[in-house]
């Protein structure tokens, strides 16, 4: 009840304060430092390392600090990105307080670029073409500043249930449904109403502002122009289209569940067949099967309507305020070298940002039982070669894209206004934010 | 003869003058740093262009307040915080009193029923609202499945700006009626029996002295429990702030609340520390208000019902 700094208790530090193995059966480490360059690269240090949600670190670390007996590292973990984010704003402006190496997303990047100066500059001509080039562009200054190194991406295809798909007389081969769904945006919800007036009450796709999230994520310049100035949303055309594309699919057309993502209802909603169909980045398959466990019928197609998407997706950044950048730099780099990231997505499916480990052997044979084995590490790899647009997100992206979500969530979730009367109250929010 | 004190003679004066200033500087002390200092600085931090990661800007007068005041949102948190400390505060506080009266008569197990109305209070509010997100949940919620078996329609708990502020509410009290009701039942516990002795003798029943001699009794801590409660009921953030996962006080703002209100203006989309502040002060202003006008409230209901023939 009491005004309670949330965001600080909820960073739960898990200090994986593992010191060094045994030192009888050290295998002598030093063979891999002697490339080191930095001052004195056996001083003792500890490295705070800050994470959201599941990185897969976890054996990674001990095996960095098995390799480095002077390094040690501690974890420390948020339960959301949101949190995350929150705690990075708030010790940013403090001053301290923050971790030694910082993982951030992609989402909330560009509010961080305005300040380049908070971060240590990363850039590295060896690590050059490590990551694909819009994940690597996305983190670069004007003058050639990089102050993150990529972890993940979230490539985007369609998760289904091949059992609603078959009841209502679909194909439910994962090759027939990516050729029915093959197209754009406007084939997904036709076929979605062929669907609807077949299920018997399944309704298409879970929430319409998670679909709006997958239609955004394609655009060239969704929210502001390149040069960061917001676009006003009254003016905004291609937004608008999208906001009455989806509006029509989820009330006239009854193509949504009409679930707010992460609610209560939406995580209940897996266990009673509600709907048939959603967008799924690579994380989210994790999410769907702890969410649906003991149901059977999920599947995943290798298509995305309007060719390729990504949905999320994060850096490690070293913050300028840190003791040790140095070796900061040298863990996050290693930390997102490809051989890592593949352990890292064996470990907790994070998709892998890095050129090389898109190729990975590891990575291309994966296959994921629940989703009725499909050919999971395949199909994402593909999706992440679809993807084309690396939308531009810039300083007030969060801000602006929160307004349409709330507008859809309105019409969409609650329910309290129609599509009309729900953008009106998105134009006076925008208006209220005072940005140009 | 005064001019000639002893060393010790002058030294024991001080003592008494300045020890007791001495004995209560902690308080003030602490006071200045963790109460008094942040109020002032809020205040500065209030009239300037302050931004959350950019840091203090150019100073621009009462900008920010009259910026917040144009902002819709500003009016619906303020309805929202007002409605939720109506609908928490005066039920939680017409409870207390009565729980406080049951367990001030003579019961078995007595500690064990005083133990358990404290139990909610034990548990972090955080929890509390996960708890009761389950139960308020729109379509899979137990409520609503409880209504529906009635034959009612459902509720919409998370679109109805009313039925959000109910169930919010619901927590609070959930939380807070035992604490306030053990402070009540101890207050009982000082009103001298003799008092319900010559009452009963005078041929009164159990509701004519719970009215005319209990209540009165416990005006002071009724002003206590009232004024803290609405302290408390004001600034009311995590309950709505944990009522869905978004946290920001649904897609309409139906239950955002003036604290939740600062924080989404700060540490939100806007990023302005001054407006943030600017409606912090606001909010201190608004309870002093309301505490003062809750303070003569409360005077005159206790000690009119006093002097009322007992209804």
């Amino acid at each position: 009840m009491r005004a309670a700094i949330r965001n600080l208790a909820a960073v739960a530090c898990v200090g994986a304060l593992l010191t060094a193995c045994s030192s009888g059966n050290g295998t002598t480490p030093d063979a891999t430092q002697n490339g080191s360059a930095s001052a004195d690269p056996n001083e003792k240090v500890t490295l705070t390392v800050a994470t959201f949600n599941e990185f897969g670190y976890e054996e990674l670390f001990e095996e960095y600090m098995a390799d480095n007996p002077n390094v040690t590292i501690e974890a420390r973990k948020a339960a959301t990105s949101n949190e995350a984010r929150d705690n990075m704003n708030t010790r940013l402006a403090a001053g301290s307080g923050l971790a030694d190496i910082e993982a951030i997303e992609i989402d909330w990047l560009t509010e961080l670029m305005q300040y380049p100066d908070k971060f240590v500059d990363l850039a590295d001509p060896e690590l050059d073409g490590r990551w694909l080039d819009w994940k690597s562009a996305a983190v670069t200054t004007e003058d050639g500043k990089v102050i993150g190194y990529g972890t993940d991406i979230g490539p985007e295809a369609i998760c289904y249930r091949a059992d609603l798909f078959e009841k209502a007389g679909f194909p439910t081969d994962r090759e027939e449904v990516a050729d029915l769904l093959e197209g754009d945006w406007d084939t997904y919800f036709n076929v979605g109403k062929d669907f609807v007036a077949k299920s018997g009450g399944v309704a298409w796709f879970d929430s319409a502002s998670a679909t709006f999230q997958g239609m955004v994520n394609q655009v060239e310049n969704p929210f502001e122009n390149s040069d960061g100035t917001p676009i006003p949303l009254s003016e905004n055309d291609e937004i608008k289209a999208i906001y009455d594309d989806i509006a029509t699919a989820a009330t006239d057309d009854n193509l949504s569940a009409g679930l707010a993502q992460w609610s209560e209802d939406w995580t209940n909603a897996f266990q009673t067949d509600k709907f048939a169909t959603m967008l799924c980045p690579g994380w989210m398959l994790g999410v769907i099967e702890g969410n649906a466990q003991g149901v059977e019928g999920w599947d995943i197609a290798n298509v995305f309507p309007g060719g390729g998407g990504n949905w999320g997706g994060s850096y490690l950044t070293v913050p300028e305020q840190g003791a040790n950048h140095e070796q900061a730099k040298k863990l996050a780099a290693w930390l997102t070298a490809p051989e890592q990231q593949i352990k890292a997505f064996q470990a907790k499916g994070t998709f892998p940002s890095q050129v090389e480990a898109l190729e990975d052997p590891a990575l291309l044979d994966q296959t994921n039982a629940f989703f009725n084995d499909a050919p999971t590490g395949q199909i994402l790899a593909e999706r992440a070669k679809a993807i084309e647009v690396a939308p531009f997100k810039g300083p007030n992206y969060f801000a602006l894209a929160q307004l349409v979500t709330d507008a859809l969530n309105r019409l969409d979730v609650e329910g309290t206004d129609d599509a009309a009367g729900s953008w009106d109250k998105a134009l006076e929010a925008y208006n209220a934010l005072g940005l140009s | 003869m005064n001019q000639q004190l002893t060393r010790s003679q002058r030294l024991s004066r001080l003592d008494v003058k300045a020890s007791p200033y001495l004995y209560i500087s902690p308080f003030f002390i602490l006071f200045f740093i963790v109460g008094l200092f942040p109020l002032v600085y809020t205040a500065w931090v209030s009239v300037h262009d302050w931004h959350l990661i950019g840091g203090q800007g150019e100073m621009v007068g009462l900008t920010n307040y009259i910026d917040v005041l144009q902002q819709p949102n500003f009016f619906k948190a303020l309805r929202n915080t007002f409605s939720i400390f109506l609908l928490s505060s005066v039920p939680q506080v017409l409870a207390a009193i009565v729980i406080a009266y049951l367990l001030d008569t003579n019961l078995r197990a007595k500690t064990f029923w005083r133990m358990g109305v404290l139990l909610p209070y034990v548990v972090a509010p955080v929890a509390v609202s996960l708890i009761f997100a389950k139960i308020f949940a729109d379509q899979s919620g137990l409520v609503n499945a409880v209504l529906e078996i009635l034959g009612t329609s459902p509720i919409g708990w998370h679109a109805d700006p009313f039925a959000a502020h109910v169930a919010i509410a619901t927590m609070v009290n959930f939380r807070w009626t035992g604490y306030n009701a053990l402070i009540f039942l101890a207050a009982m516990q000082a009103i001298p029996r003799e008092i319900y002795e010559a009452a009963i003798i005078d041929g009164a029943n159990r509701w004519r002295t719970f009215f005319s001699v209990t209540v009165p009794m416990l005006r002071p801590t009724i002003i206590f429990v009232v004024i803290t409660s609405t302290i408390g009921g004001l600034q009311i953030f995590d309950e709505p702030r944990m009522f869905d996962t978004l946290g920001q006080g649904g897609a309409d703002r139906q239950w955002m609340t003036l604290t939740m209100y600062i924080y989404e203006l700060g540490w939100g989309a806007q990023k302005s520390f001054g407006r943030a502040a600017a409606v912090s002060w606001l909010l201190f202003l608004i309870i002093i208000a309301v505490g003062v006008i809750n303070f003569l409230i409360t005077r005159s209901i206790s000690s009119s019902s006093s002097g009322k023939a007992g209804r």
